[in-house]
């Protein structure tokens, strides 16, 4: 079964590669990613499988044994993140692929779009299989070249200075982590992530903090966790629906998934546990207010994007294997939802040819379907009963209660804010675009819309139906999100296992070094 | 650990002045400042692996002890063609922004000079309550104002 592990990161090359070569041929392209990206999923599933059974995969890449060679780990947490980006990166390909047949190519250059995808599909595989943090600089690099080619797509105005934006403070953040992995093998020799957590323990504390601090801060920013967080909401609202979902869903959570990895098996002491506590408070807090102060509904769901990383930080920074296992469940909801959500403005966008909601209005009966694909998810992540963003919410702040500390009772008090504003901002979406009549938009006055910041290079366009396809791949989206909260039950059982495998780093030095380490 | 003394001046000398460079408005300089942290970055790999030594070569004599870590010279090799491409990409978006808008410079977030202007009508109007029908003219002249501004700077 290890043999399947490298699978995850060579099927998205090998289909980047094909999908280069057939260059202009349209459908070949098509079709040489969707199978690409549904056998990646396959095998993912097997994964899965395989790891919940056994505990924990290692494959040692060309036979040479840790610390050696480099090793790649599949995990449960490892093997569930797989799973679900390999689903939401599928779904936004159909979107997008709807999307293409129907306006031809000016959105998404075929030439350059699919292969461009499948390499950002590899970056985000070999980051969650990594064991080896200079693999895990390599999984990021590659996924973060990736999405700069990607945001500045078709090369607008527009994109361009937000893609200067997304790409000079990414290249900082990169080489923080680059110079974090220079001192780290200075300091302990080695770059194996299981080694590092052995040998970390014998050095000097303020050494070892002075290494924390860095990464964190490196992670800190891939995360968009606050005061980090500034860059997200300028850059991801301006290209193209379809890459703006896939990054709010999974890019960031590449950021917390290290931010997992560095708490629980590099630095377990929880050493800067009350930091992130306070990052976590403001997060949500500063995140949240971003987004009540949106007209356009893809700034406000950039925002709330932010203020909900803050959920996924209060969880980790507990510590504890309550607070991981309910992190771990919040991510998947919260890949799945957010991604949902910014199909469904994709969508909006092409019915209403705005996505201001001064200007929007009428969508209710001019496309009850849109609706539909809009309420439910925008439900689920304000945390509205029996939706998985409540569960998660809900185990977040079980976990938070079990150890009471002021400092968590405040982080937990912002969360029910949080979660209350996030209501309020997505229910005036609705309120104002779905279910306000369009003979109304012209000289409309509320207290809702007082003191809106719109966008700043919105340009409306003509409405038009969208394409069955796209409208399928949302549908299929939030079938999944609603999924989620059909089998909580299983997928909560199976976080908790994932949680407990991060108790410590022992379970992954044993994973590594099964004959211990000399 | 030993460490070349030399190697990490040089190191503090070139991040201290791409890091200034990375602060400037021209994509130009960003793009020199890049370049001058990542090497930066590049000689502390370097420093990290240790006192010099010869060419990792087994077979020829020498032993082990005598060796230079060859580790971190293959981070270096890994992260300076990683450094190329993303140059190369930098230089391209460079020139895309100068066949938009003839200009290197970054650009004003459009947003960012909304809420300035807001402020400015707010506190035009708090300066002067009386004369709201004049409000606009006022903004005008404000911004008109700064354009210039701006101008002259750049000349």
């Amino acid at each position: 079964m290890t043999a399947l592990i490298p699978l995850v990161v060579m099927l998205p090359l090998i289909g980047a590669a094909g999908a280069l070569i057939a260059g202009k041929r349209r459908q070949l392209q098509v079709i040489v990613t969707v199978v690409a990206l549904a056998a990646v999923m396959v095998v993912s599933v097997f994964l899965l499988i395989e790891v919940d059974r056994t505990g924990a995969l290692v494959m040692e890449v060309g036979g040479w044994a840790a610390p050696i060679g480099i090793v790649l780990v599949v995990d449960r947490l490892a093997a569930l993140m797989l799973i679900v980006s390999a689903a939401v990166l599928l779904a936004v390909l159909l979107f997008s692929v709807g999307q293409g047949m129907a306006d031809g190519d000016g959105e998404t250059p075929v030439s350059i779009y699919h292969p461009t995808y499948m390499v950002l599909a590899a970056g985000v595989f070999n980051a969650f299989i990594a064991g080896d943090l200079f693999n895990l600089y390599i999984g990021f690099e590659i996924l973060l070249v990736a999405s700069y080619v990607l945001l500045t797509m078709g090369g607008t105005g527009p994109r361009i200075r937000a893609g200067v934006t997304y790409i000079v403070v990414s290249l900082v953040s990169s080489l923080l982590f680059l110079a974090s992995i220079a001192m780290i093998y200075g300091a302990l020799g080695t770059v194996n992530i299981a080694q590092i957590s052995v040998r970390m323990a014998e050095i000097n504390p303020s050494v070892q903090l002075t290494l924390h601090a860095m990464l964190l801060l490196a992670f800190g920013i891939k995360a968009a966790i606050f005061p980090l967080s500034f860059w997200l909401p300028d850059s991801y609202p301006t290209a193209p629906a379809p890459v703006t979902a896939v990054f709010a869903g999974l890019l960031t959570k590449v950021g917390v998934y290290a931010i997992i990895r560095t708490e629980t098996i590099l630095f377990p002491g929880n050493a800067l546990g009350e930091v992130l506590l306070v990052a976590a408070f403001l997060t949500m807090i500063v995140g949240i207010l971003g987004a009540v102060a949106q007209a356009d509904i893809k700034r406000l769901l950039s925002f709330t994007l932010v203020s909900h990383i803050g959920y996924m930080i209060f969880g980790i920074a507990m510590g504890t294997i309550a607070g991981l296992s309910a992190t771990i469940f919040y991510i998947v909801h919260h890949i799945i939802v957010q991604t949902t959500l910014f199909l469904t403005a994709g969508l909006i966008e092409r019915q209403g040819g705005s996505t201001s909601i001064n200007r929007l209005g009428g969508l209710l009966t001019a496309a009850p379907m849109i609706a539909v694909l809009y309420f439910i998810p925008a439900l689920n992540l304000g945390g509205i009963p029996p939706f998985s963003g409540f569960l998660g919410k809900l185990a977040l702040f079980n976990a938070g209660a079990a150890q009471p500390s002021w400092l968590i009772y405040a982080v937990m008090g912002a969360g029910a804010l949080t979660s209350l504003l996030t209501l309020y901002a997505l229910a005036r979406v609705w309120n104002m675009a779905f279910w306000r009549p369009a003979d109304e938009v012209e000289n409309y006055e509320s207290r809702l819309l007082d003191q809106l910041t719109e966008a700043p290079d919105n340009t409306d366009t003509e409405g038009k139906n969208s394409p069955k396809l796209m409208v399928a791949a949302t549908a299929g989206m939030v079938a999944l999100g609603v999924g989620l909260t059909i089998f909580a039950g299983p997928l909560y059982a199976l976080s908790s296992r994932a949680g407990e495998n991060l108790n410590g780093p022992g379970n992954y030095i044993d994973l590594v070094f099964p004959e211990g380490v000399e | 650990m030993s460490a070349t003394l030399i190697l990490v001046i040089l190191m503090a000398i070139m991040y201290a002045s791409g890091v200034y460079l990375m602060l400037e408005r021209s994509m130009t300089r960003v793009v020199l400042g890049f370049l001058l942290v990542g090497n930066a970055t590049n000689i502390l790999i370097l420093v990290m692996g240790g006192r010099r030594g010869l060419a990792p070569i087994v077979g020829d004599g020498s032993s082990v002890d005598e060796f230079n870590d060859p580790l971190p010279q293959a981070f270096i090799l890994t992260a300076i063609v990683i450094t190329f491409g993303v140059s190369a990409f930098l230089l391209a978006l460079i020139y895309r922004s100068w066949r938009l808008s003839q200009a290197d410079e970054l650009q004003d977030d459009p947003e960012d000079l909304a809420i300035a202007e807001r402020d400015a009508a707010v506190e035009e109007e708090l300066r002067h309550p009386d004369a709201r029908d004049t409000e606009v003219d006022h903004l005008d002249e404000l911004l008109a104002a700064r354009e210039l501004g701006d101008k002259g700077e750049q000349e």
